[in-house]
């Protein structure tokens, strides 16, 4: 299509979304909530390395650690879906794609999260 | 959008020489990105060999040197000769900077010149700005106020002004906004350092009345958060200012009056 219109047309486009700032505040305050997270994780982990299950079953029981697992992994795929977000907005060319694989990581994120949390608590509960 | 290899038609080539004149001791090579549209072939690396001792220290001297005496086709902006005017603003030595403040002593081996990148040229060294000046345009940078006008003048006081040091001084070279990778792959919709600055400039200002106003049209996940703070931008800058802090202090206006 021949384009005639001025490059202030072009420039303002559709105007601002007056979105952004949410998408921008939430990145970074799951990246902060995951430093103490990741280090707990790192810590407990190596806690009950090697360890059988009924001993792990029985870690994962107490109340702080099922809780802060779960803390752990919604932290964990909040961050990394949104830090994808970014990525494909950044990278990703047609705008028909991007949506379509944005679409993608945000259903494949909120699966498999809940998939993990499931999991946590079906262990924690049952043993 | 993302492009990893030039196209095809924007490959560079090797160029003409030029020697440097018989007797001539401090020699030094200049690698220039040349262009003509006017001959429809790709981009070519013309050397010229030039006498450091005939010319001033800066690499904008050798430039004028070249087109006096040994290329009248060279092209490039330029005027003020002092970084004041933003006019010559290129890629010299793979950093963007104003020919005029860049001392050739500064560079080891070839002088290499390129046109600023990811922007359409327009012959050799000189670029399309219309976007970045459409761009400009779009944050209307200019004193926005309902309050009637005073006798005599809008007041401010030293701590207010002091806030716009670091803005003022941007001369719109855009070797920031064109050293950005983010500003190149979504130039489209992303405003870039240069322009963001220039909006903290009118939005820091205590005198403007347009503040939330502005903050609305910034507000946007291309045209501010676009900036993923990797501050080429400041490392660019020939007036030594800090767009990403700029930029940085626009988000966190953003975020007070959000959350």
């Amino acid at each position: 299509m021949a384009k005639m219109q001025s490059s202030l047309r072009s420039a303002l486009a559709l105007g601002s979304a007056k979105d952004g700032v949410h998408h921008w505040w939430l990145e970074r305050i799951s990246a902060i909530a995951l430093i103490p997270l990741t280090l707990w994780f790192i810590v407990g982990v190596i806690g009950v390395v090697g360890a059988d299950y009924a001993t792990f079953s029985a870690w994962l029981a107490k109340p702080w650690n099922a809780g802060l697992l779960i803390c752990f992994i919604a932290a964990a795929f909040l961050h990394g879906k949104m830090g994808m977000e970014v990525i494909i907005e950044d990278y990703v060319e047609p705008r028909s794609v991007q949506m379509m694989v944005k679409v993608f990581v945000n259903l494949m994120a909120f699966a498999l999260g809940i998939i993990s949390v499931v999991s946590v608590l079906i262990v924690a509960v049952r043993g | 959008m993302v492009s990893f290899a030039l196209p095809r038609n924007s490959r560079v080539k090797p160029g003409k020489s030029h020697k440097a004149p018989a007797g001539a001791k401090n020699v030094k090579e200049f690698h220039i990105y040349r262009y003509d549209p006017d001959k429809k072939s790709n981009p070519t690396l013309d050397i010229f060999e030039v006498d450091l001792d005939s010319i001033g220290p800066m690499v904008l001297d050798a430039l004028i040197k070249i087109k006096d005496e040994m290329d009248p086709t060279l092209t490039f902006r330029r005027s003020c000769r002092e970084g004041i005017c933003g006019s010559c603003a290129m890629c010299i030595d793979g950093l963007n900077t104003l020919s005029c403040l860049k001392p050739i002593a500064d560079i080891k081996g070839p002088v290499k010149i390129y046109p600023l990148p990811h922007l359409e040229v327009v012959k050799d060294l000189v670029c399309d700005l219309t976007h970045l000046y459409a761009q400009y345009n779009s944050i209307q940078p200019w004193m926005k106020t309902t309050t009637p006008m005073p006798k005599k003048e809008r007041l401010q006081s030293p701590e207010e002004r002091d806030k716009l040091d670091g803005l003022w001084e941007c001369i719109l070279c855009f070797c920031c906004a064109t050293s950005c990778p983010s500003y190149w792959w979504n130039s489209h919709r992303y405003l870039g350092p240069a322009i963001l600055l220039q909006a903290a400039r009118w939005v820091q200002d205590s005198r403007d009345e347009a503040l939330g106003e502005r903050i609305d049209d910034l507000e946007d996940p291309f045209k501010l958060y676009r900036c993923h703070t990797i501050l080429n931008c400041t490392k660019a800058c020939p007036k030594g200012l800090n767009p990403a802090k700029a930029i940085a202090d626009l988000k966190i206006l953003v975020m007070e009056r959000s959350i």
